[in-house]
């Protein structure tokens, strides 16, 4: 095979009328959407499929928080059991995993690399045909009565003794994977072959470094779970011992390969969420991102790293402890490109010329709440420290911080930033600040006292608690609702904007990726003609407030 | 894919033949680093067994059908070669020898399953298919049964893969071939097929020293 690196973009167009229909104009028929291979559209067709994932898992969330406002609790413990277990598959899998590589990724990076759709398009609607069919599956477990085992689906209790949907919820997952690796192996190619005229390496925007280490991860931690859930399906449906004592199985195997997929799945969610971050602050802070190298070598460190890390999730489960002591080790190397890209994102708004619009405050949130969610982590993976807040809230809490509280918000900053070049309209500038903040301090209400209870000693998954732990208990539910309001109040605001939002023109933030030099909404092949790289990204100059686009032009402030 | 009609189009993302044909390439290599980590997490399970009850293992491994694997190892490698020099004639016009190559290819796959399908009879026969019809060797004890999950869950992932395989050969000679959009100027979709073809092929080339030698001496 040819290993040649030259970036070969698409030949001109043939003379395309500057006037072409938007992708979302140009045939509105249903087969036209459901059959459609343009990148775009199908962005938005997992964004359909993601947010209504996201509201299934925020439910039983809505649930959980309302059983645990009283020490007695409002559900039967049976339930409640189904209830943590199903937030947690539904959201892990069907919102974050997917979230911003099959949305914003889909859309933004042939769009940023100035190529034409993705490598395989057929592939990318397959992706979400896959996806979709892991959905049906996990409804189906879901409504049949759910699966009560966490979404670890911890040996032998998944298959000896759960007498839920383990099956299906397993299938559901397996399913899943086939739709993360299609997206990922679209993404890998198209990043390496599609490239513009003059788009290096080292001229990629972050955002598409990040979507592209995360595709690494995806590709290669993937097939590890399809190999361990489709094992797990094979011990439950058929009776084998694969994972059981009683036929010589070993239950520990089951949480090494979990988490050899599991662990590296978190970082699935983190890295497009630090590229999206990367975006933001520069254009915003109106100036070049601090540290460009270092950040695309700190997004491929934390892809590689996250292979190395994943024991630590089983400190307390009977592993020896020297391996424990190599992967607390091994955690802490995950703290240094961390703390590269936290500090680089800092030092890139020192000297800037700040506005503080919605897409920069949840993407400053995304960095403050990164932190918190990282530092914590450093004290997981303590030995000693872990093996006293090991499965308390503390866990919980860390992980919320990193996973809803970086990523969502992330995802949110994306949203808001793109969605004038998604939809052609302008979202409305001071409700969005508002959720932005609502977001911020309904998060840390939520889940700060988390880490309080988690270190008095509150084990996680438990339906019930003594009555001394109450107030924080009910501090956080009270939190979980304004979270939930910050999070309901989008879908409002940018809906009203689809209909009645300010048009918006083709660069609407004054930013330099290539995304912004084609029209708003962008045309069915995204550009009139094929863009020519000749600058490296975020030319931002805050002094003289000029920018220069990716394409080498100029623009006065 | 490309029209049908000559002379052959690349698609709309790609400015040219050569071009999708590299993507085309990549697309299958990155597909193929998937399915080995998707294999190598099983047979990693499968040493991890087999280092915990190495006696068991050996017992129970004696009973696979040594012949079967031995002769379907010579099948695939040959199968292999011949889709090579399918490749080679595509690339060099020789549309008959291509042909000819192909059906060669194809015939040894389904030789392969043939033998596979054989040696399921027999392994039935030795009452060595777990929950099915399994009696537990003396000395194999209860990991024994574990080598024969293995046994099963490794050759029928492989199979599932060699039928793909097959399949993925009769659409180039019944579509894309039949059709003239195999040609020297751009055969890559033979080729990519040939590199799956060629990783079906090493798996069980992993498969057959673990399953069938390992302990054996």
């Amino acid at each position: 095979m040819s290993v040649t690196t030259v970036e070969r973009g698409p030949a001109a167009e043939p003379a395309a009328a500057f006037s072409a229909p938007s992708y979302l104009t140009e045939e509105n028929t249903v087969a036209s959407w459901l059959l459609t291979r343009d990148h775009k559209r199908i962005a938005l067709l997992f964004f359909a499929s993601i947010t209504f994932f996201f509201f299934i898992g925020g439910f039983a969330a809505t649930l959980m928080r309302l059983n645990l406002a009283t020490p007695g609790g409002l559900l039967q413990p049976a339930v409640y059991n189904r209830m943590f277990t199903m937030h947690g598959i539904i959201m892990v899998w069907f919102f974050l995993i997917p979230s911003i590589p099959t949305t914003f990724g889909n859309f933004f990076v042939p769009l940023m690399i100035g190529a034409r759709d993705l490598a395989f398009p057929r592939v990318n609607l397959g992706s979400w045909y896959v996806f979709n069919l892991s959905g049906l599956v996990v409804l189906y477990s879901l409504v049949m009565g759910g699966a009560d085992t966490g979404w670890t689906f911890y040996t032998p209790l998944s298959t000896s003794y759960a007498d839920g949907y383990v099956f299906a919820a397993a299938m559901a997952v397996f399913i899943n994977g086939f739709s993360s690796i299609m997206t990922s192996l679209n993404f890998i190619v198209t990043i390496h072959r599609l490239r513009a005229p003059g788009m290096t390496w080292m001229r990629l925007p972050l955002f598409v470094w990040g979507i592209y280490a995360v595709s690494v991860v995806m590709l290669t931690a993937t097939p590890v779970l399809a190999m361990d859930t489709f094992l797990l399906a094979v011990e439950r449906f058929l009776g084998v011992g694969l994972f059981d004592p009683n036929h010589g199985g070993d239950p520990l195997l089951w949480q090494h390969m979990f988490w050899f997929y599991s662990h590296p799945a978190v970082y699935i969610m983190i890295l497009p969420a630090m590229g999206v971050v990367s975006e933001i602050i520069p254009c915003y802070a109106r100036r070049p991102v601090f540290g460009y190298a270092g950040m695309t070598m700190a997004l491929m460190a934390i892809a590689i790293l996250s292979f190395f890390v994943w024991a630590h999730h089983m400190f307390v489960a009977g592993i020896s402890i020297y391996s424990g002591v190599a992967f607390s080790l091994m955690t802490f190397f995950v703290a240094v490109p961390s703390a590269i890209k936290v500090f680089n994102w800092t030092v890139s708004l020192h000297k800037g010329s700040i506005t503080f619009d919605a897409p920069m405050l949840y993407a400053l949130g995304f960095v403050l709440l990164f932190t918190l969610g990282g530092v914590t982590g450093l004290m997981l993976a303590t030995l000693g420290i872990d093996v006293d807040v090991h499965g308390t809230y503390f866990v919980v809490a860390h992980f919320h911080y990193i996973m809803v509280g970086a990523t969502v918000s992330a995802f949110f900053g994306a949203l808001h930033y793109w969605w004038p070049k998604m939809t052609g309209r302008m979202y409305p500038e001071t409700w969005a600040r508002f959720a932005a903040i609502l977001t911020y301090v309904g998060f840390n209400l939520t889940f700060f006292p988390q880490f309080i209870l988690g270190y008095l000693g509150m084990p996680r998954r438990s339906y019930t608690y003594p009555p001394e732990w109450q107030s924080w208990n009910l501090l956080s539910s009270a939190g979980a609702s304004i979270l939930a309001i910050a999070y309901i109040l989008p879908l409002l605001y940018l809906g009203w904007s689809l209909f009645r939002g300010r048009k918006a023109s083709a660069n609407p933030w004054r930013a330099t990726g290539l995304e912004w030099a084609t029209r708003s909404p962008p045309p069915a092949h995204n550009f009139e003609r094929t863009p020519v790289v000749t600058l490296e990204p975020y030319c931002y100059d805050p002094e003289r407030d000029t920018y220069v686009t990716q394409e080498g032009v100029p623009h006065a402030g | 894919m490309p029209a049908s009609a000559p002379p052959l189009r690349p698609e709309i993302q790609f400015a040219t033949l050569e071009q999708q044909g590299d993507a085309a390439q990549l697309g299958m290599w990155a597909f193929l680093v998937n399915e080995t980590l998707f294999f190598g997490a099983l047979i990693f399970t499968y040493y991890i067994y087999r280092i915990a009850y190495p006696h068991e293992f050996a017992v129970a491994a004696k009973d696979a059908v040594l012949w079967c694997g031995s002769v379907n190892l010579v099948i695939l490698l040959t199968s292999s070669l011949t889709m090579v020099l399918a490749i080679n004639a595509g690339a060099q016009g020789g549309r008959h020898a291509m042909i000819g190559w192909l059906i060669a290819t194809a015939a040894l796959g389904c030789v392969f399953l043939l033998i596979k399908g054989y040696e399921y009879y027999q392994d039935f026969q030795d009452k060595v298919v777990p929950v099915v019809n399994f009696v537990a060797k003396p000395g194999a004890g209860s990991a024994g049964e574990l080598f024969w999950v293995f046994y099963w869950i490794a050759t029928g992932l492989h199979a599932i893969h060699l039928t793909v395989g097959i399949g993925l050969v009769l659409y180039m000679l019944l579509w894309r071939i039949k059709r003239g959009e195999i040609t020297p100027a751009y055969y890559a979709p033979l080729e990519v097929v040939g590199i799956y073809w060629s990783f079906v092929d090493a798996v069980w080339l992993f498969l057959y020293p673990c399953i069938y030698l390992v302990g054996r001496s």
